[in-house]
């Protein structure tokens, strides 16, 4: 059975693939995590200012997350 | 009046959902093994005929400009074959469908043949203009967007005391966000105007397909904008709009950096050159790449199902299917945005004056 999967793994790069997207799932992880905590902080430091928190907030997780996503697109090309 | 309009939509819906219900429960019973990447990749790639459920699929035109002039017939003539078995003759030229794209015969072939890696090798693409799955779904939307937004405009122009009814009144407060939240910040309190008709479009227009995505059933469900092409031509549109108002200022920035010793103007130039391409590419592969994969994670879920064919497992897909459905709602809404606000960004950027 593993030596199936490694034989094929030699051919294919689909499980490789999957090993990055998931590496580019943790990058993308760690920099929505340090986002949204701080902005909870500064939002618990400064609740009238919540709404411009809220929106750069939001749009700052939008960068982050698209650079792990194109770490799922590369994979998804490298995969075929 | 208006409210009886709502209510035979509503259910024309539910009658919708009701027939593709009964259409699924029709469906022949075919021992297959699952696969769970054909389903996937069935599912967000562009298609020739559009399924709807079971044997059940509604065939899309297709358009072909070849050497003997435009051709055009009805994709149910491949009989939903797409490796290029079905060989169909419209003015002496024989066109196949090679996973749902269309290949004209050289001259004197009469099937298709591949060499080691499946590329056909007598037959090549002629320029297609064929009403997709993708095409028919933008349609769609084009004329949902004319519809509210023409209804929206009646009831201003009804109104005797300027205040919007119905629609209008549920679309202002959308459009002075955009112009309030996104434009002016961005641009500016004196140019926003000549970009708001750009930047409204982009918006609901991106927002609506999103929307239009998450469906599951007939006339929308189509994965229009996680289409590379799609969301291509939305942010060369950007690129070109931003270049066309850009001033000397947008330029003096990039290639020759005020305020910089030499040798790092002389580094930066090419970097801030690259960026403004750049810019554009990844506008192109975020909303691509978030749609696409909210498509897959909910294709995946539902999969779960198929693959361990078990009430827990299966239970626990739907959950975490509704869980996520949830999330994508919130998602396309800031999609949409992001491409307009980042739009807008790139805008006020290029206008950008010497002070």
């Amino acid at each position: 059975m593993s030596l199936a999967l490694l034989q094929e793994a030699a051919t294919n790069f689909g499980p490789i693939a999957a090993i990055g997207a998931g590496l580019a799932a943790i990058g993308g992880g760690i920099g929505v995590g340090k986002i949204g905590g701080a902005a909870m902080e500064a939002m618990a430091r400064q609740p009238e200012m919540q709404g411009k928190l809220q929106g750069s907030a939001i749009v700052l997780i939008a960068f982050i997350e698209a650079v792990a996503l194109f770490g799922v697109v590369v994979s998804f090309l490298v995969a075929g | 009046m208006q409210f009886n309009t709502f209510k035979t939509l509503l259910l024309s819906l539910f009658l919708c959902v009701s027939v593709s219900v009964y259409a699924s429960d029709k469906e022949t019973k075919e021992e297959k093994p699952f696969d769970t990447k054909e389903l996937i990749f069935h599912h967000i790639k562009d298609s020739h005929s559009f399924h709807i459920a079971g044997d059940l699929s509604i065939p899309l035109p297709v358009i072909l400009w070849t050497n003997n002039g435009l051709v055009m017939f009805l994709s149910n003539e491949f009989h939903h074959d797409v490796d290029g078995k079905v060989i169909v003759e419209k003015k002496g030229q024989k066109f196949v469908n090679l996973h749902e794209k269309i290949y004209q015969l050289n001259e004197g072939a009469t099937t298709v043949e591949f060499d080691a890696e499946h590329h056909a090798t007598n037959a090549a693409r002629t320029l297609d203009f064929s009403i997709t799955k993708n095409v028919f779904s933008m349609f769609l939307s084009m004329f949902a967007i004319l519809f509210i937004f023409l209804i929206a405009a009646r009831s201003y122009k009804k109104s005797t005391n300027g205040l919007p009814t119905g629609v209008g009144k549920f679309m202002e407060p959308i459009i002075l966000f955009i112009r309030d939240e996104v434009a002016i910040p961005n641009i500016g309190e004196h140019k926003y105007k000549k970009y708001m008709p750009f930047l409204l479009t982009l918006f609901f227009f991106i927002w609506l397909n999103n929307i239009f995505g998450l469906i599951p059933f007939f006339p929308f469900s189509s994965n229009l904008s996680g289409n590379i092409a799609f969301t291509m031509t939305l942010a060369v549109i950007t690129f070109f709009i931003t270049l066309f108002s850009s001033k000397k200022h947008y330029w003096k920035h990039m290639l020759w950096m005020p305020g910089l010793p030499v040798p790092m103007k002389i580094f930066l130039a090419p970097i801030e050159f690259m960026g403004m391409f750049i810019k554009p590419m990844a506008l192109m592969i975020r909303l691509f790449a978030n749609i696409t994969a909210g498509h897959i994670i909910v294709l995946s879920l539902i999969s779960l199902t198929f693959i361990f064919q078990n009430y827990i497992v299966g239970m626990g897909s739907v959950v975490f299917v509704v869980f996520i459905s949830v999330i994508e709602v919130l998602v396309v809404a800031i999609q949409a945005y992001i491409f307009t606000m980042l739009s807008a960004l790139y805008f006020g950027q290029a206008l950008e004056e010497e002070h």
